[in-house]
C-alpha cells in the first residue's frame, strides 16, 4: 500500500467531471474519435469507475474517410476493456440523402459529421455526450463551459451560457435538450502528451514520425488520398511526418517531423512555434469557422 | 507542473485583454499563426501595432464591438509553472462572469485606468475579491504611459486602493500594486525603463514567485459522495465503493467517519486510486473510499470526520450573488445545491442590496441580475453546512431555477 496519495490536479478535475456526468444524466455517452484527447478520456474515465467498468458506451462518428491506422487502434481499445462501441456513419446519411458531399478542391466531410452526431443523439436519447474538446484549442473553445446545454437542433446558444462557479455543475436540463461535456477542458495539449506519457497510454501511430505520401497546399502538408481531391499540378512526394491532431483525413495537415517517440513529441510541442489547430484545414475556413460550427452543433 | 489560476477584473477598454495579449506574447506563448492572425486582424482594424485583445476576444460579437462578453479561458506557461486566467469582462451588467472567473482562481488582477484612478467599479471588483475570499490581489495601474509615467499619480491611486483595504473584513488578503503599460510591455514582462521609480517586480515575476500549494485551503475535512461504485464481477463481489473528491483537509485509512444526513458511524476502511490504495488522501483527491461497515449511503451524502460534524442547517442565511434576468424574489422557490446534495428553498427574506459602493447605500427586497445581498432561505431538507469563511468547499451553494433550469445565483453562508 502507498502512504499518501499525491494526484495531479487536472486529473482530478476530470475525474470529478466524469463522476458528476454519471450521477446526474440517465444516458451519456463518450464521443471518441479515435484521437488522443479522447482516448485520455477512456483512460480517466476507467480511472473514475474502477474496479466497475466504465458505465458508459463510447460512440464514433465515421466520416468514412479516416486513417485506417485509428479504426484498427479503436477496435482494439473496445475489445480490450469490454466496452459498447456505437458507430454511426456520414456515408449512410449521404446514402439516405440527408447530407450532401462537398464538392471542390477543399471538400472536406468534417460539417456533415454535425448532422450525423445530432441525428444519433436523437436515435439514443442520449442527455450528455463527452468530449475531449480542451479550451486552449481554439478560441471559440475558449469560452466553453464543463457541461454546455444543446437545444434540440444542437445549437449553441454561446452568447447565453449559465455561469459555471466554482466546481458546482448544473446538469439540469428540459427533455429534448442534451448536454456537451469536456472533461479536460483546462487541459493543454502538452499536458495531455504529459500525461500520455506518465500513463503509457497507447496511441495510433500516426501521431509519431512516420514516412507518407503528401503533397503542398497554402503551406499546409496534405495526404495524398483518394478521400482528398488534388488538382493534377499538385505533385506528390514522400515526406518525414506526424499528425498533431487526428481529424478527418481530408480536414488534417500533416507537421513534417522526425518525433518518433512521446518524449520527443513532448519536445517539438515545447518548441513548437505553429499552434495546434495551425494544422487543422477546417478552421483555417473563416476567423470564426469554429464558432460558426459549434453554434450548428459541431463539437 | 504546478497550476496557477488567476481571475482578472477591469472596466471596458481599461486594457485587461491587451495586457493577457501580452502576457501570452512576451512569455513566447503565441505561436506565429496566432500572431499572423492577429497581425492581420490589426492591420484590417487600421491599426499599425499589433492589437493583443485580438488573441483573446473569442466570440464575433466580441471582435466587432471590440469588448468581452463572455468569460475566456487563457492558458500560458513558463519552464516554472502554467497558468490558467480567466478573462472576465468588466461592463457593470456583467457582475456574474467576474464571480464566475474569480470562483476558480487563486489569484487575481485588478485593472485600474491610471488616468481614470479608482471608479466605482473598482469597489465592486474589490468587494467580488473579498467576498470569494482570493487571497492574493494584483492591482495592475496601466496606461502609465498616458499619464507621462507620472509616480505620483500611482502614488495618489495605491492611497485610494488602500482606504477600500482598510475597510475590508478580509484582513489576510494581499495586495500589490503594479505600474504597467499593456500595450507597450511595460512591467508585464519586461522592466520598464520609463519608470525607473519603481523597484518592484512585473507583474509575471510576481505571478512565478506565488506558490500554488500556499492557496490550499487548510480547515474540516468533507468528502460529498459523488456516486457509488458497486462492481458486481466475481473478484469484487461485494465491493461497494464511495466516489468524491476530498476537500478542507486529509482522510486516512481507520478514520472514524460520520455519514450526514443520516449520522450513521463507521470507520474508513479503504481508499482507492484506480487500482492502487493509499493511507492518506490529501483535499483535491478524487477517489473512492470504502467503509468498515456495511450501511446506507448514497449520492448527496457526506463523509466527514465524527469529531468534526458541520452545522446542520434548515435556514440559511447567506450573501448570494444573483445572475439571472428573472429578480430573486421573497416566496420564490429554487433548487439549492450544496456539493453534491439537492434540497428545496424557498426564498424568507431579501435583506436588501448590498451595494459595493459604500458611499450609496439601496435597500431593495429583490435582487436583480449581477446584484449581491443578503438572503435568508427555508429549506426542505437540513443540510451539513459551514460558513464560507470558515470552509469553502461546504460554505457555497447555488441556486436553480425549477422552471428554466438555470443557475440563477451563487451563495455564500454566512
Amino acid at each position: 500500500m502507498n502512504s499518501i496519495l499525491n494526484q495531479n490536479s487536472l486529473e482530478s478535475e476530470a475525474i470529478y467531471i466524469l463522476r458528476e456526468v454519471v450521477a446526474q444524466f440517465d444516458n451519456p455517452v463518450l464521443l471518441f474519435s479515435g484521437g488522443k484527447d479522447s482516448i485520455s478520456l477512456v483512460r480517466l474515465a476507467q480511472k473514475a469507475f474502477y474496479p466497475a467498468k466504465i458505465p458508459f458506451p463510447l460512440m464514433h462518428i465515421d466520416t468514412g474517410h479516416n486513417f485506417p491506422e485509428t479504426i484498427k487502434f479503436r477496435d482494439q481499445l473496445v475489445e480490450e476493456l469490454g466496452l459498447r462501441l456505437i458507430v454511426r456513419s456520414v456515408q449512410d446519411d449521404i446514402d439516405r440523402g440527408i447530407s450532401v458531399e462537398e464538392k471542390g478542391k477543399y471538400s472536406s466531410r468534417n460539417l456533415l459529421q454535425t448532422n450525423t452526431l445530432l441525428n444519433a443523439i436523437d436515435e439514443f436519447k442520449f442527455d450528455a455526450c463527452i468530449g475531449g474538446a480542451r479550451r486552449d484549442e481554439e478560441k471559440a473553445r475558449a469560452k466553453e463551459r464543463i457541461f454546455s446545454i444543446r437545444n434540440d437542433f444542437g445549437e449553441w446558444d454561446e452568447k447565453n451560457q449559465r455561469p459555471e462557479v466554482f466546481d458546482m455543475l448544473n446538469g439540469k436540463i428540459d427533455i429534448g435538450q442534451n448536454v456537451r461535456v469536456f472533461p479536460i477542458s483546462n487541459w493543454t495539449e502538452l499536458d495531455v502528451w504529459e500525461y500520455i506519457k506518465r500513463e503509457n497510454i497507447e496511441i495510433p501511430s500516426i501521431y509519431f514520425a512516420h514516412d507518407r505520401e503528401v503533397f503542398e497546399r497554402d503551406g499546409l502538408i496534405w495526404t495524398a488520398s483518394k478521400y482528398v481531391y488534388k488538382d493534377e499540378d499538385e505533385i506528390t512526394k514522400t515526406k518525414r511526418v506526424r499528425f498533431r491532431t487526428v481529424g478527418d483525413i481530408s480536414c488534417t495537415a500533416a507537421v513534417e517531423s522526425n518525433a518518433d517517440s512521446i518524449e520527443k513529441i513532448i519536445e517539438e510541442i515545447r518548441d513548437s512555434a505553429i499552434s495546434e489547430r495551425g494544422a487543422r484545414i477546417d478552421d483555417k475556413r473563416s476567423e470564426a469557422a469554429m464558432e460558426t460550427r459549434k453554434q450548428q452543433g459541431y463539437f | 507542473m504546478e497550476v496557477l489560476k488567476i481571475a482578472t477584473a477591469g472596466s471596458v477598454d481599461d486594457g485587461k485583454s491587451t495586457l493577457i495579449g501580452r502576457l501570452l506574447y512576451d512569455t513566447k506563448s503565441l505561436t506565429l499563426d496566432k500572431i499572423e492572425a492577429i497581425d492581420r486582424l490589426s492591420k484590417k482594424n487600421g491599426l499599425d501595432y499589433l492589437d493583443f485583445s485580438l488573441a483573446t476576444d473569442g466570440l464575433v460579437a466580441e471582435r466587432e464591438q471590440g469588448i468581452t462578453i463572455d468569460v475566456a479561458h487563457i492558458y500560458f506557461s513558463t519552464p516554472k509553472k502554467s497558468y490558467i486566467i480567466a478573462d472576465t469582462p468588466g461592463h457593470i451588467e456583467y457582475t456574474r462572469n467576474m464571480v464566475t472567473g474569480a470562483s476558480t482562481s487563486q489569484a487575481s488582477i485588478i485593472l485600474i485606468d491610471a488616468r481614470k484612478g479608482v471608479i466605482e467599479q473598482t469597489y465592486r471588483h474589490f468587494y467580488i475579491n473579498n467576498l470569494l475570499r482570493v487571497k492574493e490581489v494584483i492591482v495592475a495601474i496601466n496606461k502609465m504611459d498616458l499619464v507621462n509615467y507620472s509616480e505620483e499619480v500611482f502614488n495618489n491611486i495605491i492611497q485610494d486602493f488602500e482606504e477600500l483595504k482598510a475597510r475590508s473584513d478580509f484582513k489576510d488578503q494581499k495586495l500589490t500594486f503594479i505600474p504597467v503599460s499593456a500595450l507597450w510591455g511595460e512591467n508585464i514582462a519586461e522592466k520598464s525603463n520609463a519608470m525607473s521609480w519603481y523597484d518592484g517586480q512585473t507583474i509575471l515575476e510576481h505571478l512565478e514567485d506565488l506558490k500554488t500549494e500556499d492557496f490550499v485551503e487548510q480547515t474540516q475535512a468533507r468528502f460529498p459522495v459523488q456516486t457509488v461504485v458497486r462492481p458486481k464481477t466475481d473478484e469484487f463481489h461485494d465491493y461497494r465503493g464511495y466516489a468524491g473528491k476530498i476537500s478542507g483537509n486529509s482522510f486516512h485509512i481507520g478514520d472514524e467517519v460520520t455519514v450526514l444526513p443520516s449520522g450513521t458511524k463507521s470507520t474508513i476502511k479503504e481508499i482507492h486510486f484506480f487500482n492502487e490504495s493509499f493511507k492518506e488522501a490529501p483535499a483535491g483527491s478524487s477517489v473512492t473510499i470504502s467503509l468498515t461497515d456495511d450501511i446506507n449511503v448514497a449520492r448527496g451524502d457526506m463523509l466527514v470526520k465524527t469529531s468534526e460534524v458541520p452545522n446542520e442547517k434548515k435556514l440559511l442565511d447567506a450573501t448570494v450573488c444573483w445572475m439571472d434576468n428573472k429578480p430573486l424574489i421573497p416566496g420564490a422557490k429554487y433548487v439549492i445545491q450544496h456539493n453534491t446534495n439537492s434540497v428545496l428553498a424557498k426564498i424568507d427574506k431579501v435583506e436588501g442590496n448590498v451595494n459595493t459602493n459604500p458611499e450609496v447605500v439601496s435597500q431593495e427586497p429583490n435582487l436583480k441580475l449581477n446584484d449581491i445581498g443578503n438572503v435568508r432561505l427555508k429549506l426542505s431538507k437540513c443540510i451539513f453546512a459551514d460558513s464560507y469563511n470558515s470552509n469553502r468547499a461546504n460554505g457555497r451553494f447555488i441556486l436553480v431555477d425549477t422552471q428554466t433550469n438555470t443557475t440563477a445565483g451563487v451563495g455564500f453562508i454566512k
